[in-house]
C-alpha cells in the first residue's frame, strides 16, 4: 500500500488531524490485506482443481490398464490406447445411447411443442380458469418424484407400456411440462402482442399466427428450455430406472445411458474391467460437455431461471 | 378476431393438460389412496386399513434412522452449500482488485464461472460412478491417493469412506456439495450484478472491508435468492436416492453399512419394489410430501425479512 504513489500532489505538510486518505486506485477496500486475496484467490483455484481434478482423472483412467487402475492413484497411462472405448461400447454403451437418443428426440421434441401450446394460450388468452390451469401446471414442480413413482408404474404396467419408449417419451413430456410452461409463459408475456394483431387483421387463424409468427419470435426461450430439458431428460435417473426394467427374460434391454452406466458399474465391479466403465463414463460425459460449453449462457440462464421466481 | 377462439384455445390445451393430470397429478392423488391399504402391488386385491400404515411408520426403527439422516442433510447441505456459493459468488463479482475504478470480480471471474458449473449439468449415474472411483476403499482411490500423497494418511491403512459407518453419510453430501455450489454461485451472482455499483463503491468510499461490505452490504441485499436456494436444497437434501442407492453397500438401494445411509426414498423403493409393500411405501411417500412442504414453509418463514427495493 505504502509504495503506491499518489497521483495528485499532496502538500508536504500534512497535519496529523488531516482526514484519512480516500482510497487510492490499488487499495480498493480499506482491509483488503495481501493475506485476504491470497487466501481467497487460493480457495477458488483449489475448488477449480477440486472439480476438474476427478474428471480428468477419471478420461485418464479409461487410457491405464485395469492392474494400474488398482495400483497407485498417481499412475499414468502406459500406453495410449482406446481399447476401453470399444469395450466400453460393445458392452453396451453405445445401444444405451441409442436408446437415449430414440427416447430424447421425440421426447424434447413434444415437451417443446405441447409445452409452448400450452404456455401460449395460457399468457396470451383471457378465458376462466386459465390461472387454474397455470397453477396446476407449475404446482408439480414442488412435488417430489417418488411420491407419484408407485402409481404410476402400475399405470403403465396396465397400459403394457412398460420398458417401452412411447411409455418413458410420454412421462419425460408429462414430467418436464411444469418448467417448460412456467418459463414459456413468462417468455410469450414479454414478446410484443403488435405483429399478432397485424396477422389477425389480415385474417390468419390463431393457429396459424402461433406457428408461423409467435414461434419464431420465441427462438431464444424455446431454445433456452429446449437445452434445459435435453439436459435434465438426459440426466434422468429414477424413471428409467423404475420404467424401463425388463419385463420378462426375452424382453428387450431398452436401457437408457445414466440406467445402463449404474448396470455396467455393477457387473464392472465383477468382471474387474474399470477401464471400460471409465470409458463409458467418458462416453455419457462428452456430449453433455459439449452442449454446456457451447450453449453455455443459455444452459445458465436457462437453470437458474426455473428458480428466480 | 373473436372467431372460433374457444375451440383454438381447448385444441392447444388439451394434449398437454390431460396428459400432465394422467401421467403427474393423477398418480399423485393415487399415492395418498394406496398410503390406507395394505396393497402388496403384485396383485389387484388390497384391503382398507385406515391409518394402519403411518401408525407403522412411527415404530419403524429403520424409517426412523432415515428420517434422521433426512433431517441431518436438511441442515448440513443449505448451509454449506449458500455460504460457499455466497463466498464464491462475492470473489466473482466485486471482489476483484481491478486497475480500473469502479467494483469488479477477481481476475477469470469467466472462467471459473464455468468450471464451477459444469458439475451442475452431470447426470447422478455420471456422479455414482465418478465418487465410486474417488472415494475407492483402497490407496488407489484419488481422496486416499492425495491424502497419502501429502502425507495425512498411511497407505497401509486407508479410509474405507463409503463402508464406514462414521463418514459414509458425510461422504454423500460432499458429493451434493461439490455438484451444487457451481449452480446457486450463478444464482447468487445474477442477483449480485442486478444491485447497481453504486452501493458497492459508497460503502468502500466510506471505508468498509470487504467483510463488512459482504455482510452489510450484499447478504441483506441477497436475501431473496438465498431463501429461493434455501427451498430449492431443502428439496434436494430430502431426496438423496441416486446416490444411496448406487455407492452405498446394501442389498436393494444401499443404505448400508448397517443403516448408516439410508434415508427415506431408498426405504421407500425397498419397501415398493424389493419387499412388494406398495401401500406402506405409499405412506412413505406422503409423509415425504408433507415433509418437504412443511421444511419449505419454514424456510421460507424462518428467513423472512423485510424486502429492500434498489
Amino acid at each position: 500500500m505504502s509504495t503506491v504513489e499518489d497521483p495528485t500532489p499532496t502538500p508536504v505538510a500534512v497535519t496529523a488531524a488531516a482526514p484519512a486518505r480516500p482510497p487510492g486506485r490499488d487499495e480498493r477496500f480499506a482491509d483488503s490485506g495481501k493475506a485476504l486475496n491470497v487466501f481467497s484467490h487460493g480457495f477458488l483455484v483449489l475448488w477449480a482443481v477440486m472439480i476438474v481434478l476427478p474428471l480428468v482423472w477419471i478420461v485418464l483412467g479409461a487410457f491405464k490398464t485395469s492392474t494400474e487402475i488398482g495400483g497407485s492413484a498417481w499412475a499414468w497411462p502406459t500406453n495410449w490406447n482406446l481399447g476401453a472405448f470399444g469395450r466400453a461400447w460393445e458392452n453396451g454403451v453405445g445401444g444405451f445411447l441409442v436408446h437415449t437418443l430414440i427416447v430424447l428426440v421425440f421426447s424434447v421434441t413434444l415437451t417443446m411443442l405441447f409445452g409452448s401450446m400450452a404456455a401460449y394460450v395460457l399468457a396470451r388468452y383471457e378465458f376462466p380458469g386459465n390461472r387454474l390451469i397455470y397453477f396446476f401446471f407449475v404446482a408439480g414442480a414442488m412435488f417430489p418424484v417418488y411420491l407419484a413413482l408407485v402409481p404410476l408404474f402400475f399405470m403403465l404396467k396396465n397400459l403394457g407400456m412398460l420398458n417401452t419408449y412411447q411409455g418413458l417419451i410420454l412421462v419425460y413430456v408429462a414430467y418436464s411440462m411444469p418448467f417448460t410452461v412456467f418459463f414459456m409463459h413468462s417468455f410469450f408475456r414479454t414478446l410484443p402482442t403488435a405483429l399478432h394483431e397485424a396477422a389477425m387483421i389480415d385474417g390468419c387463424s390463431h393457429t396459424r399466427a402461433f406457428f408461423q409468427i409467435m414461434l419464431p419470435i420465441a427462438k431464444p426461450g424455446l431454445l433456452s428450455v429446449g437445452i434445459f430439458n435435453v439436459l435434465g431428460q438426459w440426466n434422468q435417473y429414477i424413471l428409467p430406472l423404475t420404467l424401463m426394467q425388463k419385463q420378462s427374460g426375452t424382453d428387450a434391454d431398452h436401457s437408457v445411458l445414466t440406467q445402463g452406466l449404474v448396470n455396467l458399474m455393477v457387473q464392472s465391479g465383477y468382471k474387474n474391467d474399470m477401464p471400460a466403465l471409465f470409458a463409458g463414463m467418458t462416453i455419457a460425459m462428452l456430449p453433455v460437455l459439449v452442449v454446456y460449453l457451447s450453449f453455455q449462457r443459455q444452459v445458465q440462464a436457462g437453470l437458474t431461471a426455473g428458480t428466480l421466481k | 378476431m373473436r372467431h372460433r377462439r374457444y375451440p383454438f384455445i381447448v385444441g392447444f390445451l388439451i394434449v398437454p393438460v390431460a396428459l400432465y393430470a394422467v401421467l403427474v397429478i393423477w398418480p399423485y392423488i393415487q399415492t395418498f389412496g394406496y398410503s390406507l391399504t395394505d396393497w402388496s402391488g403384485e396383485s389387484q386385491t388390497m384391503h382398507f386399513i385406515g391409518l394402519k400404515n403411518y401408525t407403522a411408520l412411527l415404530s419403524d426403527h429403520v424409517f426412523l434412522t432415515a428420517l434422521e439422516h433426512n433431517g441431518l442433510l436438511l441442515v448440513f447441505l443449505p448451509v454449506i452449500t449458500i455460504l460457499l456459493a455466497l463466498f464464491f459468488a462475492f470473489m466473482l463479482n466485486v471482489g476483484g482488485q481491478g486497475r480500473t475504478g469502479g467494483v469488479q470480480g477477481v481476475a477469470g471471474a469467466a472462467f471459473y464461472k464455468v468450471v464451477f458449473f459444469f458439475p451442475q449439468v452431470l447426470s447422478v449415474a455420471i456422479l455414482a460412478v465418478l465418487f465410486e472411483a474417488v472415494y475407492r476403499s483402497d490407496a488407489g482411490g484419488l481422496l486416499n491417493g492425495v491424502l497419502v500423497k501429502i502425507g495425512l494418511e498411511n497407505s497401509q491403512n486407508p479410509i474405507e469412506w463409503l463402508n464406514d459407518p462414521g463418514t459414509v453419510l458425510w461422504c454423500l453430501l460432499a458429493i451434493m456439495v461439490w455438484q451444487g455450489v457451481g449452480f446457486y454461485l450463478v444464482l447468487f451472482s445474477a442477483a449480485m450484478q442486478s444491485i447497481p455499483k453504486e452501493i458497492f463503491e459508497a460503502a468502500l468510499l466510506d471505508g468498509a472491508g470487504r467483510a463488512q461490505t459482504f455482510f452489510k452490504v450484499t447478504m441483506p441485499l441477497l436475501w431473496d435468492s438465498v431463501q429461493t436456494a434455501w427451498v430449492y436444497l431443502a428439496i434436494a437434501a430430502m431426496d438423496f436416492f441416486a446416490l444411496v442407492s448406487t455407492l452405498t453397500p446394501g442389498t436393494a438401494y444401499g443404505g448400508g453399512p448397517d443403516y448408516h445411509s439410508e434415508v427415506l426414498s431408498t426405504y421407500l423403493m425397498r419397501n415398493f419394489l424389493y419387499f412388494g409393500k406398495s401401500g406402506y411405501a405409499c405412506a412413505m411417500g406422503v409423509v415425504i410430501l408433507f415433509l418437504t412442504l412443511i421444511v419449505s414453509v419454514l424456510a421460507l418463514r424462518a428467513t423472512r425479512r423485510e424486502r429492500i427495493e434498489f
